[in-house]
């Protein structure tokens, strides 16, 4: 058995924090949380299909207090998600490797992402509400 | 049997490496699983924008509305293209945490496949579901 209490990687105790660093661990989680948010896409699709009973009991749920809590950070995670994967397709191509261009794409998922979730939750808000 | 392991010794000393190297190695679909993740990744994109645009649109719709969207056979289709590409995609990237963090191989292969179990579950589901909507039964 390996001694573990060496340190691992990813030892990120050691580092000073920086951007890169939160926009990386931001897609993963923000990906694992999109990964259970798929439920939710299935949820509603099958309570469509169910009939009116089944659905207005979904809108019921999403539009308790709690259901726009998590609406909302899943639309956040998926603007994040959204943002920060087309910044990493970019890189995919070899662009963009150069510190400083690597710090402000960073800041530009991350705002960016604020940005669209603000935009998607106005819509909502100046339209009335949900449902 | 020394004069065997002793002819096996000639033998595998004469052996091109690649006979060992053959059918072996990662090189077959390395890249398969990067790639996959990336193109999935393009079509959800498109697909994730136009699920949100399409939802912002049904803000206030009723019941009866939403599902005359659904059923609209161009609606019904990229509704249908988006969920197998987001369980797709979505099981490619827990693929990778779950490689990356568990490091019980047991727990591993199990949540391997439990979330490919799942994926395909959702997956059927939510087509089935689409596809009652869109033929009205």
């Amino acid at each position: 058995m390996a001694d573990t209490r060496r340190p691992l990687s990813p030892h990120i105790q050691v580092y000073r924090w920086q951007v890169q660093m939160v926009t990386s661990i931001l897609h993963r989680a923000t990906g694992i949380a999109l990964a259970v948010g798929t439920l939710l896409v299935v949820w509603g699709l099958l309570a469509l299909a169910a009939g009116e009973a089944a659905f207005t009991r979904f809108e019921t749920c999403m539009g308790s207090p709690l259901g726009v809590f998590l609406l909302v950070g899943w639309s956040w995670s998926l603007f994040y998600h959204l943002c920060n994967g087309i910044r990493h397709l970019v890189q995919d191509t070899g662009a963009g490797y150069a510190i400083p261009q690597f710090v402000r794409s960073s800041w530009l998922s991350v705002v960016g992402s604020f940005v669209l979730v603000a935009i998607v939750w106005a819509c909502v808000l100046l339209r009335g509400g949900a449902a | 049997m020394n004069l065997r392991a002793g002819t096996d010794d000639v033998r595998s000393q004469l052996r091109n490496p690649l006979k060992q190297a053959r059918g072996l190695g990662s090189a077959k679909a390395g890249a398969g699983h990067w790639w996959t993740q990336r193109v999935t990744a393009v079509a959800l994109v498109l697909l994730g924008l136009w699920v949100v645009v399409t939802v912002l649109s049904l803000l206030h719709a009723d019941y009866a509305a939403a599902r005359a969207t659904v059923a609209k056979p161009w609606n019904a289709l990229l509704l249908i293209l988006f969920i197998v590409t987001m369980f797709w995609h979505a099981v490619l990237g827990l693929q990778v945490v779950i490689e990356d963090y568990v490091h019980t191989r047991r727990k591993e292969v199990a949540l391997l496949v439990a979330i490919k179990f799942l994926a395909v579950l959702g997956a059927l589901a939510g087509v089935l579901a689409v596809l009652r909507i869109a033929l009205g039964v």
